[in-house]
Order: structure tokens, then C-alpha cells, then sequence
């Protein structure tokens, strides 16, 4: 990835993408793309905010800091921890739960040898538990970056972690 | 007009009232905590749950608008146990620490716990706790406490126009708070914490200090700005504790600037001048008062042969009582140079009189459609007049400004002009005006020139049904005040706007009132000096505009009679004689506020040490010099004098010289809110402030 200037974030096409989002929203209402906008400076930034990148993007969009701070610490999509270049997160709702979530969160830990929240040493992976992302039908499951992997067990892990990047 | 029910009692509405609302009004009481008349509804706590007749579920009284022949019940077992499971809900993450918790013995969380908490908690699992943060002096948070009612967050939204707190994290997980470490700067912050229904935000400076049942309420008007608002002050023993604002739709609705709210620590201030104290040789003894009036009335004796060689400078927040005895007794003496307005230094306008009030009923301001502020900091000089034209620019009002540059606003500003002449920008808006509405130019202003800018101004006041020119501090100190005076009043003329020239001090309007007729130079004075100062309830060298010389014309002169609170170093220099006086709630009296309501307060607290009340000091000295009418016993007595007078504000026609060809920038003076006065300045909490960072002359 190269190197992003967290001091000024929004320039370039950062600033393209997020000018994409405002212009669906009326001039007076720059508010409207605050999601969007972290979550494109979110994934510039390697995955995480800072405290910097959100005031940034405060003001941006006409926000106090605060009222950016509330979104961001509201969804379980923004990160505010550094986070590794695949983020792996393992559903342990009750669907997973039942169909052993528990234990193939053990395994996870165990092999990466890191806990929940941690980044692996190489960077590469971090784990996180997340609630129910609608595919129980598929249960136990986890999300990697932005797909789906469903009808978890011990082997099938090894198997995608060894894929990746 | 609709007719509801409310347990069995029918009650007049007007339709889509909230039912909360309705109910209050018919005095049935429904318990709530988010739920706050002045703000926004957030239905966000859920205790106000009422039971509405057909209504498959309870309903919050606070977000249910009544409709025609709504029946509804409080008292209902549904709607009992509807309020009863949320306060137990409530209740959950809530410590039991009232025995340690500030706001215990005035909480609503513990008085509606009283009526709907039961007795033993089903619950025993871990209780949650939230860190907590220093948001700076005034504010003391403890927000484990906190129920999440979000009054605080949308008072910082709503009323201070600055979101300072907010909500996040989520579920379990989410709190109120800054994020990150962080001071709460508003001016009226301090409304947060009467705004929290439980003890998550106490009063800092108070912390400790007193529970509330020790506590006597007493009615009074708060000395610092001309909005006079409404306050209590809470007394223990007749020792000022604390300040809470007194409920004035009219003036303060329910708040108070922090200034208020925080100046009363100044009272018990180490700095307090308790005894007369006389200078004989260079060195400063006490003395009782007899004594020292003596050595006053006899060092003063000489210089009454000419009277011209005296000054008087007063406070523009003594009270009306304390300004007419001023008066008197110097007229009786044969003194005329009297002035209380310190922070102003061209006085050319006097000849044509002086109106320095508020054109409207403060609640008027909120029906402006268009506003143009001219020289004022209205957010820090005067925060809740800020607060209603802030309510007005919601509503669509157009603010307009000039001003120095560097200003900080709390509300959307139409056309922002940066100047530190605010003459020349003045008239070009004049000059814009008069094209737009055809009308021919004075000679004066040939030479000037206009941009868009001022068009734009000018044609928001002219199409505007109810417009307005304010005039601030800032253009009261400007050296070129009285051709300010002339052209924003010819501009309100002209765009057919109303003229306020905003007063600044708890009792500007009342000093300007029995002053009026009195000439004042003094500029003059303070550059080419007198022989003899007297002061009331000022420091000089900070109190007025031009300090430097202020401070050179005490230090030159041959004897200065200081009626002052507050002892200091530079008192002790250039003063001959200090006479303690009681200030704020040791002393009674009253003041005219900026839409001329004259409010009068009782004394309740005892005085520092042998400080006693200026009005008082001035009727012995008048006894002591012999004079005729100076036995009052109380304040009423001066009061009903006053009041036979009949003095009243002429509107003013300012004829002023026009000449614009030399004009100068004024400097920028812009009077830190902090530094206004000696109480404000002695107050450690509000200089801790950000906004006393650097600008107190003490620190």
C-alpha cells in the first residue's frame, strides 16, 4: 500500500470519491455522506481512524468533531485500532454459535497466535467477533474484507487463510 | 382547540400539543428525564409512558401529540407498570452512591425512584462504569451517573449552537462525552448542569462545598451584563454558596451566562478589602469607619473650593440607588465629573443625548428577520441576547456583521464585514443604502465607495419586515463612537430598521438614566489628569478602556479615594484611602436593565468583615459634610426618590460632525468576557476558562 498523508487525507481521489457521495446529498446537508466518507478514509488509512482522520473529515463536511466521533463509534464497521491487511471476522451470534463459532474462534487464535482485537505479528490478519451478519443459514461464518465465507470448520479456515495474500 | 382527557379530567389543547405539555399545564404531574420544555424531543428515556385509550401499548406523554377526544391515564395500572419496568431499567447501571453524590437531595432520578422504584433490585449482576474525563473548571462530570437522557447533548446543538458532548459507542458501551479529552468552552455551559437530571454533571466549584437541604433560596438579579438576568442565590448561613437561574420567560427564560453562574466564588475572594484602610506617609493602616470617613471628609475638604479639580469614576453595575447617591452628594459638593462609562473614550455625541437600550422587548429579538450588528461580540459580551438573535437566524433571520476580524460565532452569518474601521465600512453601507432606495447622498459621503457586499447588507435590512442595527462594545470603544452613532442611526432611518445602541452593564441603562445631564470628559480627565479620584466598586486600571492612562492619572494625582470590594498591589500604590463595600448579594438595591425593566433584590448575605454597602457609605459621608436629605434608612427610601423624578430616555437626533476624511482604525479593544468586572476577574473557576486564558490583567 503506499503512503497515505493522514495530516491531509482528503485530496486526490480520496477527495474525488468522497465529492462523489456529496453530490447526492443537498449542499446544506454534507452530513448525509459521513458514513461513506469514513469508510473510503477508513480503507485509505490501512483500515482504521484516528483521531485526526475523523476531525478531518469533519470538517469536511461542516460537522462538529463530535457528531463524527458519535457515527464512528457507532458502527461496528469503523475501526479505531490499527487492524491487519485482512480483517477477519467471525460471527459468534447464536446460528454460529450453536455450530461451534466458539471453537473455531479458539482455533483461529490459536494458529494465528494472536487474541481478539490483536494483529498478527507479519500484519497480515486481525481477528474480530461480530454479530450476526444474516447468513445463518450457512452458520458458523465469517467475513474477510468484503466476502462471505460460510460452512466454517477447522480445515476450511486453513484453506482461505492459506489464500490470502 | 381540542378537549383531552387526562384522568378523568378534561383539559383544553390546542391540537398537536405534546400531551406532556398539556398535562404540565393541567398540573398532572408525569414523570420524565429526557423530556426538557427548551429543547427538542428525544423520547429517548421513556419514563413519561401514559396509557391512551386505545392504544395497544403505553405511549410517551412526551412525544404524542393530543388529538380530539383523547383519553388518557397516568395513574392506570398499565401505565404504572409501564413506568415502573422503565425505572427499574433505569436503575440497572445506576451506582447507589447518593450519600456521596452532589446532586442528592435535588435529583430527579432520586425523587422519581421515590415514587416508582421498587424497594430490592432483581438485579445483581455487575453494574457498568464509565470513565471520566476533565472537561475543564466548571463542570465536574461523574458519568457512571449518567442515564443517557442526552439533555446535554442537545442543549450544546440547540441552545449553545456549539456541539461540545455527545453520544458514543452504542448499547452497553455507549457514553456521554467529549471522546477526547477536551474542555466544555461554551459561555453557558454551566446550564448543563441544572439541564442533567441526575449527577453526571455537578457544579465544580461548589463540589462538596454544601447538600442541598442546608441550602436558602434567595431571589435576585445577576451584576454583570445588562440582560439582568434572573438568579437564585443559595445561601448557607448567609454565606453565598452557590447561583442557579430564576425562571424569566421575559429576560433570561431559563438560563444564565456561566459568568453569572460562577462569579459568586469572587465573594469570598482572599483579596476582599475588610476594613477601612488609610495611607498616612506611604504606609497603610486599618482603621474603623468613623475614623476613616473622618480622614476623608477632612482630606477631601481642600479641593472642594474647586470642584473641577474632582473626579468620580463609578461602575456601570452599581446600583441606581448607589448612582443617585453618587449624584447627589457630588452635586451637594459642587462636583460635576461623574462618569461611569469606562469603556468608551469619544464622548462627542453626549449634546445630543443618550439611549443606550435595547430598541425591542428582548423576546422581540427572536421575530427579527434581519439584523446587522455593528462593533460586538454579543456571543461573549451579551450570551443570551446572542441566544435569541441565535433563535431568530433558525428561524430565517439574516445576521449580518461588522466587526474586527477573529470573532467566533455561534450562528450562520449572512455578510461578514472584517474591519477595525468600522466608520468607513459604515458608511459605504450607508452610501448602498441610499442608492438602493433612491435617496440622495450627504456631501460627506462623495468620496465614498461600496462593494457588493455592502449592497447585500444593505438590501437584507431594507427588505427586511422587521429589521435591526445593534451597536456593541466594540463600537462603543471606537474613537470614533459619535459618527458611528450618526451613520448607523441614519442607516436604521434609511433601510427603516429599529436602532439599538446595546448597554453592556448590569446597570449601564440605570447610570445613563440619572447621569445623562451630567458632562463627562473623561478622556480628558484620565490624559491630562486631576488632583482627586474618588472610585466606586472599580479598579481603574483595569476597568477602563484606556488603562495605561488610567493607571498614570491615579499614580499623578494628590489624593484617590478608592470604594472598592477588592484590595490589590496597584490599589496600594496610587491610593490614599480604601473604603470596603459589600458587592452582589450583600447588598440591596436595584438595576435597570438593557429592555429598561428596573429590578430591584433585597440583601441576604453578610458582608465580608466591616465592608459595608455603598449606598450606605454615601449617606454618612453626606451627614458627615451636613448635608440636607441624606437619612435614608433603606434603599427603598432612595428608590421612591428616583422614581419621583420621572426620568426618562429621550431619543437621541445625532447631528454629529461627519467629517470622514480622517478617519483612523481603532485599535481592536475587545473586552475579554472574563475580564469585565473585579467579581469576574476573582473568580478562579471562570479564569481557568479558555476564554480568560491570557486576557486577565491579574493573572
Amino acid at each position: 500500500m503506499s503512503s497515505v498523508d493522514t495530516l491531509n487525507i482528503i485530496q486526490g481521489d480520496v477527495k474525488k470519491r468522497i465529492d462523489r457521495w456529496l453530490a447526492r446529498y443537498p449542499v446544506d446537508q454534507k452530513q448525509s455522506a459521513v458514513i461513506p466518507s469514513l469508510r473510503i478514509v477508513q480503507e485509505v488509512n490501512g483500515g482504521h481512524l484516528t483521531k485526526e482522520i475523523m476531525d478531518q473529515v469533519a470538517q469536511y463536511l461542516e460537522m462538529t468533531p463530535i457528531s463524527v466521533y458519535e457515527v464512528a463509534t457507532f458502527y461496528s464497521n469503523f475501526e479505531h485500532q490499527p487492524v491487519g491487511r485482512h480483517k477477519i471476522c467471525l460471527c459468534t451470534n447464536i446460528s454460529c454459535m450453536l455450530r461451534g463459532s466458539d471453537e473455531l474462534l479458539d482455533y483461529l487464535k490459536t494458529k494465528l497466535d494472536v487474541d481478539v482485537g490483536q494483529v498478527t505479528e507479519d500484519g497480515k490478519f486481525s481477528i474480530k467477533k461480530v454479530e450476526c451478519l444474516g447468513a445463518c443459514v450457512n452458520a458458523p461464518m465469517m467475513q474477510i474484507d468484503k466476502t462471505f465465507y460460510e460452512n466454517l470448520t477447522e480445515q476450511r479456515l486453513d484453506e482461505i487463510l492459506d489464500s490470502l495474500e | 382547540m381540542v378537549k383531552v382527557e387526562i384522568n378523568g379530567q378534561v383539559v383544553e389543547a390546542r391540537e398537536g400539543d405534546m400531551l406532556i405539555d398539556v398535562a404540565d399545564s393541567a398540573s398532572i404531574s408525569i414523570p420524565r428525564f429526557c423530556y426538557h420544555k427548551k429543547l427538542s424531543i428525544a423520547a429517548n428515556c421513556r419514563m413519561c409512558l401514559v396509557d391512551v385509550e386505545g392504544a395497544w401499548k403505553a405511549v410517551p406523554a412526551c412525544a404524542t401529540p393530543v388529538t380530539d377526544g383523547m383519553k388518557v391515564n397516568t395513574r392506570s395500572p398499565k401505565a404504572i407498570a409501564a413506568q415502573k419496568a422503565v425505572m427499574e431499567f433505569l436503575l440497572i447501571n445506576h451506582p447507589l452512591d447518593c450519600p456521596i453524590c452532589d446532586q442528592g437531595g435535588e435529583c430527579e432520578l432520586q425523587d422519581v425512584a421515590m415514587d416508582y422504584g421498587d424497594d430490592v433490585s432483581q438485579y445483581s449482576e455487575a453494574k457498568r462504569i464509565v470513565g471520566d474525563r476533565n472537561v475543564g473548571s466548571l463542570i465536574q462530570t461523574d458519568m457512571t451517573r449518567c442515564i443517557h437522557c442526552t439533555r446535554c447533548v442537545r442543549f450544546g446543538q440547540e441552545i449553545a449552537g456549539l456541539k461540545e458532548l455527545g453520544a458514543t459507542g452504542r448499547s452497553e458501551w455507549m457514553e456521554i462525552g467529549t471522546y477526547i479529552e477536551k474542555s466544555i468552552d461554551s459561555e453557558l455551559s454551566g446550564n448543563m448542569i441544572d439541564l442533567c437530571p441526575v449527577g453526571a454533571l455537578t457544579n465544580k466549584p461548589f463540589r462538596y462545598k454544601a447538600r442541598s437541604w442546608e441550602l436558602k433560596a434567595h431571589p435576585t438579579v445577576a451584576p454583570h451584563d445588562s440582560i439582568g438576568s434572573n438568579i437564585f442565590v443559595h445561601t448557607r448561613n448567609g454565606e453565598v454558596m452557590r447561583v442557579v437561574p430564576r425562571e424569566n420567560e421575559a429576560i433570561n427564560e431559563t438560563w444564565i451566562a456561566d459568568r453569572d453562574r460562577f462569579s459568586c466564588e469572587a465573594l469570598h475572594s482572599a483579596d476582599r478589602l475588610t476594613q477601612p484602610k488609610v495611607k498616612a506617609e506611604g504606609h497603610w493602616s486599618s482603621m474603623d469607619w468613623s475614623l476613616a470617613l473622618q480622614v476623608t471628609v477632612e482630606k477631601l475638604k481642600p479641593y472642594l473650593a474647586n470642584p473641577e479639580q474632582i473626579a468620580i469614576l463609578l461602575s456601570p453595575n452599581s446600583t441606581l440607588e448607589e448612582v443617585y447617591l453618587v449624584k447627589k452628594l457630588a452635586n451637594a459638593l459642587g462636583i460635576n465629573n461623574i462618569e461611569h462609562r469606562l469603556r468608551q473614550q469619544d464622548f462627542s455625541a453626549d449634546q445630543y443625548g443618550i439611549n443606550q437600550t435595547l430598541a425591542m422587548r428582548l423576546a422581540d429579538v427572536e421575530a427579527l428577520d434581519s439584523v446587522l450588528v455593528i462593533g460586538g461580540h454579543l456571543r461573549k459580551d451579551l450570551p443570551l441576547l446572542n441566544n435569541r438573535l441565535r433563535k431568530a437566524q433558525l428561524n430565517g433571520c439574516e445576521v449580518n456583521v461588522v466587526n474586527p476580524s477573529g470573532l467566533d460565532y455561534n450562528l450562520g452569518i449572512e455578510h461578514q464585514v472584517d474591519t477595525l474601521s468600522l466608520v468607513s465600512e459604515l458608511a459605504s453601507i450607508l452610501k448602498a443604502a441610499n442608492e438602493l432606495v433612491d435617496q440622495d447622498n450627504q456631501v460627506e459621503l462623495a468620496a465614498v465607495t461600496f462593494n457588493a457586499t455592502h449592497t447585500a447588507i444593505a438590501n437584507s435590512l431594507i427588505k427586511g419586515k422587521k429589521s435591526a442595527l445593534m451597536l456593541g462594545l466594540i463600537a462603543q470603544a471606537d474613537v470614533h463612537y459619535s459618527k458611528i452613532l450618526q451613520l448607523a442611526s441614519q442607516l436604521a432611518q434609511t433601510t427603516g430598521s429599529s436602532f439599538s445602541d446595546l448597554p453592556a452593564f448590569s446597570n449601564t441603562v440605570g447610570a445613563n438614566l440619572i447621569l445623562a445631564s451630567n458632562s463627562a470628559d473623561l478622556t480628558n480627565w484620565l490624559a491630562n489628569g486631576k488632583k482627586v479620584f474618588i472610585n466606586v466598586g472599580i479598579e481603574p486600571e483595569f476597568d477602563c478602556l484606556l488603562a495605561d492612562q488610567a493607571l498614570r492619572a491615579m499614580q499623578q494625582a494628590e489624593l484617590v479615594i478608592n470604594l472598592t470590594a477588592f484590595d490589590s498591589v496597584s490599589q496600594q500604590n496610587y491610593a490614599d484611602i480604601m473604603l470596603p463595600i459589600a458587592i452582589f448579594a450583600e447588598n440591596a438595591g436595584t438595576l435597570v436593565n438593557i429592555q429598561q425593566d428596573w429590578q430591584s433584590f433585597k440583601l441576604f448575605a453578610s458582608a465580608k468583615g466591616e465592608a459595608k454597602p455603598a449606598w450606605k457609605v454615601l449617606r454618612v459621608l453626606g451627614n458627615m459634610f451636613d448635608l440636607e436629605g441624606f437619612d435614608y434608612t433603606n434603599t427603598a427610601e432612595v428608590l421612591a426618590e428616583i422614581k419621583a423624578l420621572n426620568l426618562s430616555i429621550k431619543q437621541p437626533d445625532y447631528q454629529c460632525n461627519l467629517d470622514l476624511s480622517v478617519i483612523t482604525p481603532t485599535p481592536s479593544s475587545l473586552v475579554p468576557c472574563y475580564s469585565v468586572d473585579g467579581m469576574v476577574r476573582r473568580s478562579p473557576a471562570l479564569q481557568a476558562t479558555p476564554d480568560a486564558q491570557l486576557t486577565n490583567p491579574l493573572n
